[in-house]
């Protein structure tokens, strides 16, 4: 009993231990916005750009259509029971835009590219990389944190949008096929149904979700230890972490954006 | 077993210590690295600590560049008490020291030429394209190491790294270089090549050199005086000559690697 007492109280110790790690990390990074526009500091913003952006796009691109997909298959037999087919537009435009999109994308995100910030700050810290930059008098949190942390604020809601319209288009292409419901209707419904605060609720869902991940990426990746082995753990963690706060962060999201009414 | 107390050499008797450990501790959970360590090293003076793997010779580095805090005790570095300065000023203080690491710690995206002129693009912001360029390459030029500039980290042998990585810890011409196992992993004619470059580094910059390594041909070589670090405190110091000497077991066993003697004895216990 003692034993499971201990273990409890080392892991909320070394769970707020990591979150306030996160916070400052955060804040330290953010404080470097201030460099971002340096020839050095764009040139790594826009590499980062490239690994979180375009090589996610074929990914997000087989995702985003077959969760369209999925949401209009079950959109429309629910729909079927009571004749209303056609408005299946609205649900999947609606749904893409406000939360389908801004998740999926990120969870997308989390795995693959944040996965990979941990994986490679954690290799660097390992190999005394992170300590050089320290005795070099380079701030990591500026060098390192912050061109992926805006990389990644600015690449999410890009990927969000583009995840939104290839998740309407599944949808519609599903709806076409299987209930013929036209093309026409299928936008005519979405764009009657979708109204401008489902818009920035989504993109700036995608803001917060890409600041996470980033966050969560590096300062796992900061804090590995153990040579090859803690570089898996802080891998996995980045992940898990990641998961959690976007499933978490989006429901009190959409409750502070919805649940309240108007 | 007594321990050894400083045995200053002729230049260090008088001026003051650039370097001064007094009385620190260090504790990773419960193993205790560092117990106790006093250490004066002297401006351009060339100290080797030597000592078997995990007796905290690194550690003892990394208090000295203040990228680790003693528990208890002091570490002053230019005259200053790093536990009294804040982290902005710790930075600063960094500027004037060179640290090789064990691998070298290039990053891996670079050239060799990029990671060398890192610290100036960092730091010298109003320094000219083509004076970085040119303070890159005599640097690497002082390591051997010109013909490499446009490799990258992974495509060059264990030995260019570290002499890559050396290149990097003098572009700012520091006042301190630290070295932490040059020679470690090399065959033994590229250790000597990087031994003739501490030499050559103190001797065409005058810097203060401090090198952790249990290479002993290579801290006869190098060194001006020789520490020896054992269960957490500096058990012997003195030239190489009064090292090769001392009367200590410890030190005898150490620096002829005799499986037999106090060391293996008291791991045995």
């Amino acid at each position: 009993m003692k034993t499971a007492v201990e273990g409890l109280g080392n892991w909320i110790s070394q769970a707020a231990y990591g979150a306030g790690y996160a916070l400052v990390l955060m804040i330290r990074a953010m404080a470097w916005f201030r460099s971002a526009f340096r020839r050095r500091a764009l040139n790594d913003i826009c590499q980062q750009m490239h690994v979180c952006g375009i090589a996610s796009l074929p990914v997000t691109l087989v995702v985003s259509v077959f969760t369209g997909a999925i949401l209009a298959l079950n959109g429309l037999i629910a729909l079927e029971d009571l004749g209303q087919e056609r408005l299946i537009g609205g649900v999947v435009v609606v749904s893409m835009a406000r939360e389908m999109g801004p998740f999926m994308t990120a969870l997308i995100l989390a795995a693959s590219v944040g996965s990979a910030m941990a994986a490679e700050l954690g290799t660097m810290k390992v190999s005394e990389e992170i300590d050089a930059l320290e005795v070099m008098g380079i701030d990591p949190a500026k060098f390192l944190v912050m061109p992926r942390v805006v990389a990644m604020i600015f690449m999410c809601p890009v990927l969000t949008i583009y995840s939104s319209l290839l998740g309407s288009l599944g949808g519609a292409i599903t709806a076409y096929f299987q209930f013929g419901v036209t093309f026409a209707q299928f936008q005519a419904e979405g764009f009657d149904h979708l109204v401008v605060k489902d818009v920035y609720t989504g993109l700036l869902k995608a803001v917060i979700f890409g600041l996470v991940i980033a966050v969560v990426g590096c300062s796992q990746g900061l804090r590995a230890s153990g040579g090859a082995i803690g570089v898996g753990r802080a891998t996995r963690r980045s992940v898990v972490t990641s998961f959690l706060l976007i499933i978490i962060l989006g429901y009190y999201i959409t409750f502070l954006f919805y649940g309240l009414g108007d | 077993m007594a321990l050894a107390t400083e045995a200053p050499t002729e230049t260090s008797t008088t001026t003051s210590p650039l370097i001064e450990l007094e009385n620190v501790h260090k504790s990773f959970g419960d193993f205790k690295v560092l117990d106790g360590v006093d250490l004066k090293i002297y401006p351009k003076e060339t100290l080797v600590i030597i000592g078997q793997s995990g007796t905290g010779k690194s550690v003892t580095l990394k208090h000295i560049v203040g990228l680790l805090a003693p528990e208890s005790g002091r570490v002053h570095v230019f005259g200053e008490d790093l536990g009294e300065l804040k982290s902005r000023q710790i930075e600063k203080l960094r500027l004037r020291i060179g640290y090789l690491f064990q691998s070298g710690a290039l990053l891996n995206w670079m050239t060799i030429a990029d990671n060398v002129a890192l610290p100036l693009h960092e730091h010298k912001q109003g320094m000219p394209a083509q004076k970085i360029k040119e303070r890159v390459l005599e640097k690497l030029r002082l390591v051997n190491m010109e013909h490499a500039a446009d490799k990258y980290p992974a495509e060059v042998s264990g030995g260019m790294k570290k002499r890559g990585g050396l290149a990097r810890s003098i572009v700012l011409e520091p006042e301190i270089v630290l070295y932490d196992e040059p020679t470690s992993g090399l065959d033994p004619v590229i250790a000597a090549t990087i031994d003739e470059l501490v030499i050559r580094t103190r001797d065409t910059l005058g810097v203060t050199q401090v090198v952790v390594t249990h290479d002993m041909e290579s801290a006869y070589r190098i060194a001006d005086r020789i520490a020896m670090l054992y269960n957490g405190k500096i058990v012997a110091i003195g030239s190489p000559d009064e090292i090769r000497c001392h009367q200590d077991p410890l030190v005898q066993q150490f620096i002829h690697g005799s499986s037999q003697g106090p060391i293996t004895n008291r791991d045995q216990l």
